[in-house]
């Protein structure tokens, strides 16, 4: 039981790590990043090649990936979504156009790594075991966690006491209201894709390392989950997702200990549909779900 | 007649993108992201073939029906819930769906799980594909300018509006669904008994990703642009695989990244795709 718990808690900061970034950009620009999932794979793809190839010790490696990633993901803003703002239906054209970002992303590394499975080198990190309260935990784990942790508690005190979050979070609740108080909208948009892209391709560096297994379409199965756990935190909300992830993380690992392996992405779909169903604001999100 | 025989391959599969393509244009002319597509497909193919191989005496007419009545069914209960709740949640609800479809195919022994189900009887003709396809056009064609086709372009136009003019919004919304994923699965069920198998890798992401980027580079704006879309961006990459060879890029990413920066390109530059290309060049040269 005990162990079922720091098994899900483990899981589930990926989960939410990576659904911060996605929930962030959405409350903001109201628009899905498909491509969120494309950044977490490039990612921990650039965290690799810096460990095996340029010999960087993981310390290293996983501060300059995630800097990677937030670059990548203003790069994205910049070709993907900054041409349609503006735009009557920018809505379906933006999900289109980053799902068009995420296919070229993915011949990209498609092309550079191929399509098997890369793995970190066997000494990237010291495998060790802990005990805590008669549940067993290595120390990557244990590192995992808490550098996740780390991150959300960091994008929360960002958003709630910078200047930059109070921009953030003026641009999400009225872009034009926020324009009028001059607020330089693109910057503060290209700033939130950075902080997006950066969160998802820490996920992307720390899920590589926690299942030491990279390929082209790792962000595929981490995608449908994301989605899960923003739908269940209520879209657009920060710590909504937070709370989310953690509870998708520990329902999935109960699944799989009690109905088996092949269970574990029907449960994000599960959750996903009946949230929809039931409360299609999730726990945390704004009331009006129903706007065309 | 040579070059029919010589490219029968092409042609077939110019057909059966072009029915996945209008089954994305489908919902999409409502403004709703179906991104099911897919797992649609693959309920199809996999009734039809199933129908095939344990009772080869049925018709093939029949066998097609019922690959596009199954997802039709299947697409009723995933709508209903979504549909009432803004654009986004369509897509969010079926990149789940499809996933979820192709991982119950993978875990199934009934279907052979991973391997999936072989040696189909080839039932498909060329004729057979694009008969469809043509009933498919047809009937699209005629809801243009019916009072349902108004009413779906004004729920995509705005959906509050349409809303407040007493059009039905989720049953329009819903029968769109409904008919995208018969197209689907009529499309999943020829493929099949051309191919000779289905298998779950078959279905994954990348192909409804294909199916919309067929759909929007012809052009969502009219109900064959799809068609057009599917015939430009089948015939394409064959064109350009030994160019992608030269330049050191491998068949598959090649395929990959040229789908990914067309439908960019096009979503930017040419919103109505590129049905609406002479128009605007002839209007550029007005001007």
């Amino acid at each position: 039981m005990g162990q079922q718990i720091l098994n899900g808690v483990f899981v589930g900061s990926i989960y939410a790590l990576f659904a911060v970034g996605y929930t962030l950009v959405f409350g903001v620009l109201d628009i899905l990043n498909l491509a969120h999932q494309a950044v977490f794979m490039l990612s921990a793809f650039a965290a690799l090649l810096l460990v095996s190839d340029a010999h960087l010790s993981l310390w290293a490696a996983l501060p300059l990936a995630v800097v990677f990633g937030g670059l990548v993901g203003i790069a994205l803003e910049r070709l993907a979504f900054r041409p349609l703002r503006g735009r009557a239906d920018s809505n379906i054209s933006g999900l289109i156009s980053s799902l068009a970002m995420a296919t070229v992303f993915e011949a990209i590394a498609l092309q550079i790594f191929g399509p098997d499975t890369s793995r970190f080198p066997q000494d990237t990190f010291p495998d060790r075991m802990i005990r805590i309260a008669g549940a067993s935990a290595s120390l990557l784990q244990l590192c995992i966690v808490g550098i996740s942790v780390v991150l959300m508690a960091l994008l929360t005190f960002l958003l709630a006491r910078t200047r930059l979050g109070r921009q953030i979070r003026a641009v999400a609740e009225s872009p034009r209201a926020a324009r009028v108080l001059g607020i330089d909208i693109d910057r503060t948009i290209a700033m939130a894709f950075f902080l997006s892209s950066a969160l998802g391709g820490a996920a992307g560096v720390l899920f590589g390392l926690a299942f030491n297994s990279i390929s082209p379409d790792v962000g595929r199965s981490v995608e449908l989950k994301g989605l899960a756990v923003i739908i269940l935190g209520g879209m657009g909300s920060v710590p909504g997702a937070v709370i989310a992830g953690f509870a998708l993380g520990i329902v999935e690992v109960f699944t799989v200990a009690h109905l088996g392996s092949s269970f574990r992405d029907a449960v994000s779909f599960a959750v996903l549909f009946l949230v929809l169903v039931a409360r299609p604001r999730g726990l945390l999100g704004p009331a009006a779900a129903r706007e065309a | 007649m040579d070059l029919l025989l010589a490219y029968e391959g092409l042609f077939a599969f110019v057909g059966i993108n072009g029915l996945l393509a209008l089954s994305v244009y489908a919902t999409l002319s409502c403004g709703q992201l179906s991104l099911a597509n897919a797992g649609f497909m693959a309920i199809g193919a996999y009734t039809g073939a199933l129908i095939t191989l344990h009772s080869p005496g049925v018709p093939f007419l029949l066998v097609l029906l019922a690959a596009a009545a199954m997802p039709a069914v299947v697409a009723v209960p995933l709508g209903l819930p979504v549909l009432r709740l803004r654009g986004v949640f369509l897509a969010i609800a079926t990149v789940g769906f499809g996933e979820v479809v192709r991982l119950v195919f993978v875990n199934w022994d009934y279907t052979n799980g991973a391997l999936g189900l072989v040696a189909i009887p080839q039932r498909t003709k060329l004729w057979t594909i694009w008969l469809a396809l043509a009933v498919a056009l047809y009937l699209l064609g005629r809801l243009r300018g019916s009072r349902a086709g108004y009413a779906l372009e004004a729920i995509r136009e705005d959906e509050t509006a349409a809303s407040t003019m007493g059009i039905k919004t989720t049953a329009h919304k819903l029968l769109m669904l409904v008919l995208g994923a018969a197209l689907a699965g009529l499309a999943g069920g020829l493929e099949a008994h051309y191919t000779f198998m289905v298998a779950p890798g078959g279905y994954a992401f990348g192909r409804v990703v294909d199916m919309l980027v067929q759909a929007v580079v012809g052009g969502t704006a009219a109900f064959f642009g799809p068609v057009v879309g599917a015939a430009f961006l089948t015939v394409l990459p064959e064109l350009l695989r030994e160019a992608g060879a030269r330049l050191g890029f491998s068949p598959g990413p090649f395929r990959l990244f040229l789908n990914g920066a067309i439908l960019l390109a096009v979503i930017l530059y040419l919103p109505n795709g590129l049905v609406s290309l002479p128009r605007r060049l002839r209007r550029r040269r007005l001007a």
